[in-house]
C-alpha cells in the first residue's frame, strides 16, 4: 500500500483525457459469508443471481421515483462528466457520473424499455452477464454518493440514488462490499461502528474527564446513560478515541459545560454514522436510526444534537423524522411518530447540529473566548459533501455553510476560503465517503483526494493556510491518512469543535 | 391515397405519443419517493420549489453552472424550438390567433437559431472527448432526426416553397376528422414523416427528460424534512405502534 503515491497537482486545473480501464478491477474486498448473513443478505453469490438481480432492479424502480426517473431522463449532455473527483483523479471514463450511471442504465434499457428489447446496440443497451456485474461491483464501489454531479444535472439526476440502488441489488445477491457490511453488523451487535462496547466507551469518556480535568482545572463532564437528561447527543463513535475527532469531542463537552446544560451519550446509541445509507438499503437505514428513537425514548430526553458526522447529519436532517420519527410535524394519527414527538421539545429544531446549539450559544452571549488560543492556525473550511448537499442548519438558505464558518470566524481570528470552485454547494468529497474509507480503496480515495489537495494547496501558497476545519468523521479519518501522502503534516486537518475547545474560556461563567 | 394514409399515420402517431407520455408521466406520479432528497441550493416553500422548477425549465439554471458551451447551444436549440413548435399553430387554428401572427417572423428566424443550436450539441458530441466516449448510437440519431426536420422545414420556407395553405387546409381537416388533401413535394413528406417519428418514439426515449424533470426529487421536493414528517406507503407498512 506504500507504493500508492499522489497523482500531480493540474497546472491548470483542465479536465483530464481519459484513460480506459485505469481503475478496472480496483474495487474493495468482497464481503464473507459470515459478514453478509449477520445482516441478512446471502452468503455468496447466489446462483441464479441474474434473476434475482433483474428482480431487485424492478422492484427497486417501483419504489424509487428517484431511479425510475433517472433511469430514463438522461440525455447523455454531459454536464457532469468532468465534475467527479473520482473521475478527475483517475481520469477512468466509467468514474464519470453519467458513464457510471450507464451501467446500471444500460441493463434498465435492455430489460425494462422497448427499444432496449429491440435494438439494444443502437441505443447502449446490455445484457446483465457476470462482466458486467463485476463492473457494476467495481465502479459502485468507486462512488462516494457525495452528490456533486447532480448539483450541475439538468434534470437533478443524482449518481447517489444509482449507486444505492446497484449496491442494494448487489447485496440482495450476496455480493456486498466487505468494510461497509461488516460495520453495520457491528452497529447492530455491539452499538457502534467501530465495535467499541460499553465498557470501553465508559473507560474512555472517565479518561477524558481526567484529561480535561489536568488540562483546564474544570470539571467537564462526558456523561452516558443518564436518565432524564435534556440532551441526547448522538456522535460518530472515532469521536471516542481516533485523532483528531476526539478533540472536538471534547469541544462538544466544553460546550455542554459553559451552557450549563444537561446531555448524555448513550451505549446503546454509541454512533451517529449510519452505513445503511451507503449500501442503499431501506430497512437497514431505518433500523439503524431506529437505535436513536429507542435510546432517546428510553431516555426520556428532550432534545437530540449530532455531532460532527457528514452523512449522519444528512440522515439526521433528511432522513430521521421519516425513519424514527426524530423531528415534528407528524400528523395526529401517526401513533409511531407521536410516541417521541411528544417527547421533545419543539422550541428547538429536532435534530439539532452541534453546529446549530453551539452557534445558537454564541449569539446568546452564552460563551466567550480567548481567540488568540487558534493563532498559531490559519484555518480554512472544508464543506462535507452530505452536509452542504444533502442537508441544512438554521433555518435560512445556506445556514449550513455559514454556521459553521461562522463559530470557526468567532473563536478564531485567521479564517480564508479555498477557492469558490471548491466549496460550498460545489465542494469536492475528501476521497473516502460512501463506504470507501477502507485501506482496501487506498488507490481510489489517494486519487480522489486531488481536487481537494489542488484547492487547499492553493490556499497554502497563497495565505498560508495550516489547518483545514471540518464536521465530518470520514473527511477528518481520510485526511489524515492522505495528506501526508500529498506532502501536509496529517494535523492539518481537525474539527471545528476542536477550535471551540482550544479557545472556549470555562471558568468566567459562574 | 397518400393524404388518407398520412392522415391516418398522424392520428396513429398522435394517439402514441399522447397515451405513451400520459402513461409515462402516470408512472412517475404514482412511485414513491420515499425520504427527502432535495439537492442545494433546496427551497424550503412550496413557492420556493415552483421557483426553482421554473429556473431549471425555463433558464436550464443546473446547466448553466455545469458548462457553458452545452448550455448555450441546448438552450437556443431549446428555446428556438418552442418559438418554432408555437409558430406552427397557425396550421392549426383559423383564424390564426393574434399572438401566433405576432411571433411568426421570430419563429422563422428560430428555424435559423435552432439549426445552429443542433449543430453546436453535435461538434460538442463529436469532437469532445468524453462527451463522444458517452454517446450511443441513438444519440447521434436523435440529433440527425431534429437537424433534418429543421433542415427540410428550413428549405420549404426559404428555397423551394410548398403550399402552405394546401397543408393548413389538410391539418385544419384532420382536426374535424376529415381527410383533404396533402400536397405532395419531397420536402414535404420528409419533414412530415420525421415529425411523425419523433412523435411515436419521443414516449419511449431519452426525450421523456421534458417530463421526467417535472417529477425529479432533488429538484421537485421541498427542504422541510424536520419540520414535516414524509413517509411512503411501503415504508410506512414497516411501523407499528410499539416502536419497533
Amino acid at each position: 500500500m506504500s507504493d500508492i503515491t499522489a497523482p500531480a497537482y493540474r497546472v491548470i486545473p483542465i479536465i483530464p483525457a481519459l484513460k480506459p480501464g485505469a481503475m478496472e478491477g480496483k474495487g474493495p474486498f468482497v464481503a464473507s459469508e459470515k459478514i453478509n448473513e449477520a445482516i441478512g443478505f446471502p452468503g455468496n453469490l447466489v446462483d441464479d443471481w441474474h434473476d434475482k438481480a433483474i428482480a431487485k432492479m424492478g422492484e427497486l424502480l417501483s419504489k424509487y421515483r428517484s431511479l425510475k426517473v433517472y433511469m430514463d431522463a438522461c440525455v447523455h449532455c454531459g454536464a457532469c462528466s468532468d465534475k467527479c473527483h473520482y473521475f478527475i483523479g483517475t481520469q477512468d471514463p466509467k468514474n464519470m457520473p453519467v458513464a457510471r450511471q450507464d451501467l446500471m442504465r444500460s441493463v434498465y434499457r435492455r430489460y425494462f424499455t422497448l427499444p432496449g428489447k429491440l435494438f439494444p446496440k443502437l441505443v447502449g443497451a446490455r445484457d446483465l452477464t457476470r462482466e458486467v456485474l463485476d463492473e457494476w461491483y467495481n465502479y459502485f464501489n468507486q462512488c462516494s454518493e457525495c452528490r456533486r454531479c447532480s448539483v450541475f444535472c439538468p434534470y437533478g439526476i443524482d449518481t447517489a440514488e444509482v449507486t444505492m440502488a446497484a449496491r442494494e441489488i448487489l447485496d440482495s445477491i450476496g455480493y456486498g462490499q466487505k468494510y461497509s457490511n461488516e460495520i453495520i453488523g457491528k452497529v447492530h451487535k455491539i452499538g457502534n461502528n467501530l465495535g467499541l462496547p460499553g465498557p470501553a466507551l465508559i473507560d474512555t469518556l472517565e479518561g477524558l474527564e481526567e484529561d480535561v480535568k489536568e488540562d483546564t482545572g474544570i470539571d467537564v463532564k462526558f456523561p452516558i446513560d443518564v436518565k432524564g437528561a435534556e440532551v441526547l447527543l448522538i456522535t460518530p463513535s472515532a469521536d471516542f478515541f481516533a485523532e483528531p475527532h476526539i478533540d472536538s469531542l471534547i469541544g462538544y463537552a466544553k460546550v455542554f459545560h459553559a451552557t450549563g446544560t444537561s446531555w448524555t451519550l448513550s451505549s446503546m446509541a454509541s454512533e451517529a454514522g449510519n452505513f445503511g445509507m451507503f449500501i442503499g438499503n431501506y430497512e437497514q437505514l431505518r433500523k439503524i436510526a431506529l437505535r436513536i428513537r429507542e435510546a432517546a425514548l428510553e431516555l426520556g430526553v428532550k432534545r437530540i444534537v449530532v455531532g460532527e458526522c457528514g452523512h449522519a447529519w444528512r440522515v439526521a436532517y433528511s432522513f430521521w423524522n421519516t425513519l424514527s420519527g426524530v423531528g415534528d410535524g407528524a400528523s395526529e394519527v401517526d401513533r409511531f411518530a407521536q410516541m417521541l414527538q411528544k417527547q421533545l421539545d419543539h422550541r428547538y429544531k429536532q435534530p439539532t447540529h452541534i453546529c446549530e446549539f453551539t452557534w445558537d450559544a454564541i449569539e446568546r452571549n452564552a460563551l466567550t473566548f480567548d481567540k488568540a488560543k487558534n493563532d498559531k492556525h490559519i484555518i480554512t473550511f472544508h464543506d462535507s459533501c452530505n452536509v452542504a448537499r444533502g442537508s441544512r442548519m438554521g433555518d435560512f438558505a445556506g445556514g449550513q455553510f455559514e454556521i459553521p464558518r461562522n463559530i470557526i470566524k468567532a473563536v478564531a481570528n485567521n479564517f480564508v476560503e479555498m477557492d469558490p470552485n471548491t466549496t460550498r454547494e460545489r465542494t469536492f468529497c475528501c476521497g473516502g465517503g460512501g463506504g470507501l474509507l477502507t485501506d482496501d480503496l487506498l488507490e481510489i480515495r489517494v486519487k480522489g483526494a486531488l481536487p481537494r489537495m489542488e484547492a487547499l494547496n492553493q490556499a497554502k501558497e497563497e495565505h498560508g493556510v495550516n489547518f483545514m476545519a471540518t464536521i465530518c468523521a470520514i473527511c477528518k479519518a481520510q485526511f489524515t491518512k492522505v495528506l501526508p501522502i500529498y506532502g501536509f503534516d496529517r494535523r492539518v486537518v481537525g474539527g471545528v469543535h476542536q477550535l471551540v475547545s482550544n479557545a472556549i474560556i470555562l471558568g468566567d461563567k459562574k | 391515397m397518400m393524404s388518407t394514409l398520412f392522415a391516418i399515420l398522424f392520428y396513429l402517431a398522435t394517439l402514441l405519443f399522447v397515451v405513451g407520455l400520459l402513461s409515462r408521466i402516470n408512472t412517475y406520479a404514482r412511485t414513491p419517493a420515499p425520504l427527502k432528497i432535495p439537492t442545494t441550493p433546496a427551497p424550503t416553500t412550496t413557492g420556493g420549489v415552483v421557483l426553482r422548477m421554473t429556473r431549471e425549465v425555463v433558464f436550464f439554471e443546473s446547466l448553466f453552472k455545469a458548462n457553458l458551451w452545452t448550455w448555450s447551444m441546448g438552450w437556443l436549440f431549446h428555446a428556438s424550438l418552442a418559438l418554432v413548435v408555437l409558430r406552427h399553430l397557425r396550421y392549426f387554428t383559423e383564424p390564426v390567433w393574434g399572438w401566433v401572427a405576432f411571433i411568426q417572423p421570430f419563429g422563422v428566424y428560430a428555424g435559423i437559431t435552432m439549426l445552429a443550436g443542433l449543430a453546436g450539441l453535435w461538434a460538442r458530441r463529436l469532437f469532445v472527448e468524453r462527451i463522444r466516449y458517452i454517446s450511443t448510437p441513438s444519440d447521434h440519431l436523435w440529433l440527425v432526426l431534429l437537424i433534418a426536420i429543421a433542415a427540410s422545414g428550413l428549405l420549404m420556407k426559404f428555397a423551394v416553397h410548398t403550399d402552405v395553405i394546401g397543408v393548413k387546409d389538410f391539418f385544419l381537416g384532420l382536426m374535424h376528422f376529415d381527410i383533404r388533401p396533402l400536397p405532395m413535394d419531397a420536402l414535404l413528406t420528409v419533414h412530415l414523416s420525421l415529425v411523425l417519428l419523433l412523435l411515436v418514439f419521443f414516449p419511449i426515449s431519452k426525450l421523456l427528460h421534458a417530463p421526467g424533470v417535472f417529477f425529479s426529487p432533488t429538484r421537485n421536493q421541498t427542504d422541510n424534512p424536520r419540520e414535516k414528517r414524509h413517509v411512503a406507503g411501503w415504508a410506512k407498512q414497516m411501523e407499528s405502534e410499539s416502536g419497533k
